[in-house]
């Protein structure tokens, strides 16, 4: 692996004097593809041995050139026939400005020393042995035994510090994992926006072709009845229990739209409830569970809802299901939603538009959905957002803080005045006792008493620094 | 009879006491907030109260919980809840207790006088008066379970009406039948139900509404 990687460090090396002194630019990328398929492999291999994981630092793909209205790609002040040269340089001027292909290259050429150096020592050690060994002298076997002795330690720390020569060259940069979030931000920045708008001329639609004309229908209707009241109060009559009826119906379906944009019982009574009254209108057996603590913030449950909603109704309508689990729960900030069937399963997000719609509507809170549905079912779909809910980490105990308290408080206390300065003191002989309780004790018990006051004091700061610790991990948990 | 109005949308609390006034209820509180409502049930001990599900100051469902610890604290107080939307949720909710007197209805059949008035009697009686539309949902949701399926459609009829709190007579003058026609009919229902028989009309809604209820709990 290590020879390989310097193999492949040497290819990506006369791959970029090919392009940068001859010009050959047609050799970089794909150099630059390999280079990044081999540190692919080595991030894979440091998660493995190391237990680091690294993410992937590189900066997004380009989009692909789009032709102009006369049919024409424009790169620059060039314009091609086809999308083929505009798309290579954009990926050239990707591939070069990203710091990310540099960093690689300096791993290639780095890893094999680095790695080197640490297995060396142990080699280097025997062999520093090896010359007295075979004058004769068994004195010589000493560094081996030591090599041998210290290898459960060694190992691991030299498996550490290559997992940490890794993350240090082949993680993504600060810069670049703000690169990578903010053009994620930006692609579900679109997503929420378009499908709000699409959402919003829905219900255009829907008010317009609906509820509206409804209304126009029963203000003409009872004009005409009106006019008919004198001379034909039987007919005014009919035409008014019409405009009754058709007030009804206008109703029923505003209650319709009303549903679509945010059903009443989830403002009502919160996501559980809103699952729970929802499965009661579908001909589904239904299990629910829910765990929360708080309610997540509005737009948050709507999106859930409506993600579970499109679900159950892929649930029942593909899959021909009849009996489904639903599970909500929260982990820390992070609201997990569990919807199992036991339906034909197979089914795919990548054809159905419902479920585009769900991710893409998730995806505007951070949200993912995970779906598991092998042919023959059953059907598991996980859906996660994270920071839906309010940091919900438990406040301090009151036994805790109080500890915390006099931890910090009081820790100096036994460990100068009584531990160590009254250490210096009895060292030093001093006759003045001061205030020092050591001095005061018999002498067989002033040093037992002056090592107890240090480890109290220690013990204290320990517990303080262990305690505040805690309580800022619990906080970062729950922000981030 | 004495009732208790809560409804937080003025206009619509005014129309609700001139309709009660004028077919002779005594409105003796209409009040328009949740916490309101609860002091008038408890002082007034009305016959029946009038309560929209939606009210201040939250805005949520106060006004049915507002009901629900009401009926808690006394027990049977006939309750008529009325909402803009229905959930079936909300109707289990009311009729969890198995003691009647409760009434679910969507706003929009306020309308119908006649009907509207007739649903705060029974209700005020100790009957139920539940939404079609809930019904409808209920009956759905158990078209496909077994028994239900063997019902005819005139049974089905029969057994909408009767889920909603009519009385036989009622469901008679509905459907144009005899009493003794819906008699029969509802005999067989719940000899295909495989309930106990009833002549309590009360007793024999809340029956059919735990059975369409139980089938399939959540």
């Amino acid at each position: 692996m290590v020879v390989l990687g310097q193999l492949v460090g040497l290819v990506m090396l006369v791959a970029v004097a090919l392009t940068f002194l001859v010009g050959f630019v047609f050799v970089f990328p794909p150099a630059v593809r390999l280079t990044r398929a081999t540190t692919g492999a080595q991030r894979r291999l440091a998660a493995r041995w190391s237990g680091v994981t690294i993410d992937e630092p590189y900066r997004p793909t380009p989009p692909a050139p789009r032709p102009q209205r006369d049919g024409w790609y424009r790169d620059g002040r060039n314009l091609y026939k086809t999308p083929r040269i505009p798309a290579f340089n954009r990926r050239l001027t990707w591939m070069v400005n990203d710091p990310a292909t540099w960093r690689d290259l300096a791993y290639l050429m780095l890893n094999p020393w680095a790695g080197g150096l640490i297995v060396a020592i142990p080699v280097l050690l025997v062999a520093a042995g090896l010359p007295t060994l075979l004058s004769g002298n068994v004195l010589g076997l000493l560094p081996a035994v030591i090599a041998v002795a210290t290898a459960p330690i060694v190992v691991p720390w030299s498996l550490r510090v290559h997992g940490q020569i890794a993350l240090g060259l082949l993680a993504p940069t600060e810069k670049a994992r703000l690169a990578q979030r903010v053009s994620h931000l930006a692609r579900t920045r679109i997503d929420a926006v378009d499908s709000q708008a699409a959402e919003l001329r829905r219900i255009e639609r829907d008010l317009h072709d609906g509820a509206q004309a409804r209304l126009v229908a029963i203000g003409m209707t009872i004009g005409a009845a009106e006019q008919l009241v004198d001379t034909d109060p039987a007919a005014a009559k009919a035409l008014l229990a019409k405009a009754s009826e058709a007030s009804a119906t206008a109703l029923r379906e505003l209650r319709q739209v009303v549903r679509g944009i945010h059903p009443p019982v989830l403002a009502e009574r919160g996501l559980g409830d809103a699952v729970r009254a929802l499965v009661l209108d579908t001909s589904l057996t239904a299990h629910v569970t829910v765990d929360l603590p708080v309610r997540p913030d509005a737009p948050v449950e709507s999106a859930a809802y409506f993600a579970i909603s499109e679900l159950l109704t892929n649930a029942v309508k593909h899959g021909g299901a009849t009996e489904v689990w639903i599970d909500i729960s929260h982990h820390g900030t992070t609201l997990r939603v569990t919807v199992t069937d036991d339906g034909r399963g197979g089914a795919d997000p990548g054809r159905g538009t419902g479920l585009q719609g769900i991710e893409r509507r998730l995806a505007a809170f951070d949200g993912v959905l995970a779906l598991n549905s092998p042919v023959g079912g059953p059907t598991t779909a996980v859906l996660e957002l994270t920071r839906a809910l309010d940091s919900v980490v438990p406040p301090i105990p009151r036994w805790k803080s109080m500890t915390l308290g006099v931890c910090w408080g009081l820790c100096w206390l036994p460990l100068f005045p009584q531990g160590l300065v009254a250490m210096v003191m009895k060292l030093a002989g001093t006759p003045v006792k001061s205030w020092f309780l050591a001095l005061y004790m018999p002498e067989a018990l002033q040093w037992p008493t002056i090592v107890g006051m240090i480890l109290l004091g220690g013990g204290m700061l320990a517990t303080a620094v262990t305690l505040t610790n805690q309580a800022k991990r619990g906080k970062v948990d729950g922000c981030a | 009879m004495r009732v208790v109005i809560a409804e937080d949308l003025h206009l619509l609390r005014e129309g609700l006491v001139a309709l009660l006034r004028a077919h002779g209820f005594d409105v003796v509180a209409a009040v328009e907030s949740g916490p309101d409502l609860l002091a008038a049930m408890l002082r007034e001990r009305p016959d029946v109260a009038v309560v929209d599900v939606r009210l201040p100051p939250t805005f949520t469902d106060e006004g049915l919980q507002a009901a629900l610890e009401a009926r808690r604290r006394i027990s049977g107080l006939p309750v008529l809840v009325l909402s803009q939307h229905v959930e079936q949720l909300y109707a289990r909710e009311l009729l969890a207790d198995g003691s009647g007197g409760v009434g679910y209805l969507l706003k929009d059949r306020v309308f119908n006088a006649g009907q509207f008035i007739d649903a705060v009697r029974r209700v005020a009686e100790g009957g139920t008066a539940m939404d079609p539309e809930v019904i409808a949902k209920l009956l759905a949701r158990n078209a496909r379970s077994e028994p239900i399926g063997r019902l005819t459609p005139r049974e089905r009829e029969v057994l909408e009406l009767m889920a909603e709190g009519r009385s036989n007579a009622a469901i008679g003058q509905r459907l144009f039948l005899s009493d003794s026609a819906v008699g029969k009919h509802t005999a067989n229902i719940f000899a295909k139900l495989g309930l106990a028989p009833s002549d309590d009309d009360n007793r024999r809604v809340l029956a059919v509404l735990a059975f369409l209820n139980g089938k399939q709990a959540p």
